[in-house]
């Protein structure tokens, strides 16, 4: 089942099963916690944070109104550079041409640098169809892999998880993947990355195909770039003699100049480093050096459909640094599996819908994951306003109807009307004060009774304001 | 000085308590409240609902309701965030359906003279010492709107370290979200539970008798859940806190 979010179940539901769990909810609460406070004081170091916020969103928002342009421009440039460029509408047009391209090498095995693009069109799942093994390598995603699990946080796929457990994975599914782990194998983090790099180690040196993602893509030469903390990365853009990545058009920058913005916002905003680790940059192909071949895919996936959506297409800005999740009161007692998709938290309730649509029960469900704080949106690298999207985005809910929208349409307007016709208002709110000595503490029906499982409600005044103004003041 | 006082639907309805002291307060400081009565919602739970086109009659009726006045202030950082961000999102759209600049005008003229309550006592009666006197241990939960939409930054703290007899003690995870979010608490109630847990966990961790806010939608989850559990901690909205005086004491 590994790679796949079909079938959750509506939010809701899925995070009434997370809350309840205590283990899950102190994984998280740790985790997001201490990152949280890290971003804070990283970001907190540059004076002029807010103009490289601007400025990101800025390139960005060029770009996007110009890609037409700039994608015509990467496919000749990295042509130019000895590289194949593909072109892929959907997921399924994406793992055809990924599987095709794997196949013609010959090979049945292939090595992953994380990519959130092959996640969100379930390519591993895609490749075993055709008889192709893909070994994750970035060690969350490893153990999310080796525990025929899924991803629940952008850049710490497998936050949910706490060491103990990680350990009992290793040590259950590491042999039937390759190198087993150690027999005394311990819960140090010590012990358990050197596991870990030994059980990789062997896929590095003997993998002939390389699949990765990007998280820019330069214009005006057609390089790719990978940031990554690991240097698995490395190992997989490197050694190889086939690499193929899948990338987002939206991951565009014009030039090499904008990508210093960049190279400042995600870092800080990501893992709350400077500077991360390893920076892996290519230009097509070089002979004696790297992959001999190199293939792009460029995949669209719903991209398109989302720019041509005014409010919501500021969600193509978004450069994956999870910052929304680490700060969202929700994602952290929700967890990331809730949101049915490899993009959890805050922008995945905003990139999920749009990129797949509000059809499914769990889609239509995700813009109203939110109390709409606004700690997302004040973290945000590239100034991505979440909380309005996800309001529009309730609102394309609302029209489309169906399950409990009716209903409740109905009641907004009943609503509205009252409350744009004082003197109804008025009589409806003095019935309620006269007899509010018969009100219940506790109301059946939808809503009330959501509210008052775990709520009093408010006594009820003797009387509106209104009368009191009148009596004192008019 | 003229003031327009925007009670809001859930003061008038459930707190009429607040909407008094923000005119006693007011009164106090020299201002001449008033209280149009074609006032009634801002809107703000339908928009924020997904139903914007159902918003628009309310939008409407606020702006009209305060056009005479140059000064309409509000107990509600929510409702003023909804006036301020959203009418002129609202209006825009309108426009760019084809339904002509009306909206946008109304919110146009009304969004630069609300004010929530705060804002206006700091920055435009320039009064943080409002004579209060309140012998009691309070904390203060900034609410989201306050804090991240309006950026009332430390206005409501200067307003209570300057009341007589409160002792003001810090509140753990004050920035977080309390989990009321408006219809969030009913679409997602086990969440919103979990978030007013720990909210509550904080709260009383700090031993304060009350817990102060300047919002009441939060206060009504806040409080709903305190009472439930029966915790020796009440919730009060700082219009009442800062009404209360030696003469005339809040008990």
């Amino acid at each position: 089942m590994s790679g796949t979010f079909m079938g959750m179940p509506a939010f809701p539901k899925a995070a009434r099963d997370a809350v309840r769990d205590t283990t899950l909810r102190g994984n998280l609460r740790h985790a997001t916690r201490t990152i949280r406070a890290k971003r804070a004081a990283a970001v907190a170091e540059l004076e002029d944070w807010p103009q490289l916020r601007e400025a990101g969103k800025q390139i960005k928002d060029h770009t996007l109104r110009h890609l037409d342009r700039y994608l015509e421009q990467v496919e000749q440039a990295v042509t130019a550079a000895g590289g194949t460029v593909h072109w892929a509408a959907d997921a399924d047009e994406a793992n055809r041409i990924v599987a095709d391209l794997v196949k013609a090498t010959g090979e049945t095995e292939v090595v992953k640098v994380k990519s959130m693009a092959t996640q969100e069109i379930g390519l591993n799942t895609a490749l075993e169809a055709a008889g192709i093994r893909a070994y994750e390598t970035d060690l969350a995603e490893l153990i999310v892999q080796l525990g025929d699990d899924l991803p629940s946080h952008i850049l710490v796929p497998a936050i949910h998880r706490n060491r103990g457990e990680i350990r009992d994975i290793f040590r259950d599914n590491m042999a039937s993947w390759g190198r087993p782990a150690p027999e005394d194998l311990t819960d140090r983090p010590a012990d358990l990355a050197e596991a870990a790099r030994l059980h990789l180690r062997e896929k590095f040196l003997r993998a002939k195909v390389g699949i990765s993602g990007a998280n820019f893509m330069i214009a005006e030469t057609g390089t790719l770039v990978v940031v990554e903390s690991e240097g698995n990365g490395r190992m997989c853009l490197t050694l190889p003699e086939t690499l193929i990545s899948v990338v987002g058009i939206e991951k565009i920058i014009p030039t090499w100049r904008d990508l210093e913005v960049f190279l400042q916002l995600l870092p800080r905003s990501s893992t709350a480093e400077r500077m991360n680790p390893y920076t892996t940059m290519w230009t097509g192909t070089t002979d004696g050096d790297g992959p001999r071949t190199f293939h792009l895919v460029l995949l669209d996936n719903g991209r398109t459909d989302t720019l041509a959506d005014e409010v919501g297409r500021q969600a193509l800005r978004c450069i994956r640094c999870s910052a929304c999740l680490n700060v969202c009161p929700v994602y952290e007692r929700a967890g990331g599996h809730a949101y049915g998709s490899p993009y959890p938290g805050p922008i995945g309730a905003i990139l999920t819908p749009q990129l797949r649509g509000i059809a499914s029960e769990v889609d239509a469900s995700l813009p109203y994951a939110s109390s709409l704080c606004g700690a997302c949106y004040e973290v945000c690298p590239v100034a991505i306003d979440i909380p309005e999207v996800l309001v529009h985005l309730r609102e394309k809910v609302a029209d489309q109807g169906g399950r409990g929208h009716r209903l409740e349409k109905a009641a907004i307007k009943a609503a509205t009307w009252l409350l744009d016709h004082p003197a109804a208002l008025t009589a409806g709110e003095r019935l309620a004060s006269r007899t509010r000595k018969l009100h219940p503490e506790r109301l059946p029906g939808p809503g009330t009774r959501q509210w008052t499982n775990s709520r009093d409600l408010p006594d009820l005044p003797a009387e509106p304001f209104r009368d009191w103004w009148k009596k004192n003041h008019a | 000085m003229r003031v327009a006082l925007f009670a809001t639907c859930v003061n008038d309805a459930l707190y009429p308590s607040t909407a008094i002291a923000t005119v006693r307060l007011l009164e106090r400081l020299g201002a001449d409240v008033d209280f149009p009565a074609a006032q009634t919602c801002c809107g703000q739970p339908q928009f924020n609902t997904g139903y914007r086109r159902e918003t628009e009659p309310l939008v409407r009726r606020t702006a009209r309701a305060f056009a005479d006045y140059d000064h309409v202030v509000t107990p509600s950082g929510s409702c003023v965030a909804m006036i301020r961000d959203n009418y002129p999102r609202i209006g825009a759209r309108a426009k760019a359906e084809g339904r002509g600049e009306e909206l946008a005008e109304a919110a146009a003229s009304l969004v630069p003279h609300v004010y929530e309550l705060t804002e206006f006592l700091v920055d435009v009666l320039g009064v943080t010492d409002t004579g209060a006197y309140f012998p009691h241990t309070v904390t203060y939960h900034p609410s989201c709107h306050g804090l991240r939409m309006l950026g009332l930054g430390d206005r409501p703290r200067r307003l209570l370290q300057a009341v007589r007899g409160l002792e003001l003690i810090e509140l753990p995870g004050a920035e977080e979200c309390c989990g009321f979010g408006g219809t969030f608490a009913v679409k997602n109630p086990d969440v919103s539970e979990a978030m007013g847990a720990d909210k509550l966990r904080n709260a009383l961790s700090t031993g304060a008798g009350v817990l102060c806010g300047a919002d009441n939608s939060c206060l009504m989850h806040i409080g709903g859940m305190l009472r439930r559990q029966d915790a020796p901690q009440r919730t009060l909205h700082l219009a009442e806190i800062l009404a209360s005086t030696e003469e005339e004491p809040l008990v």
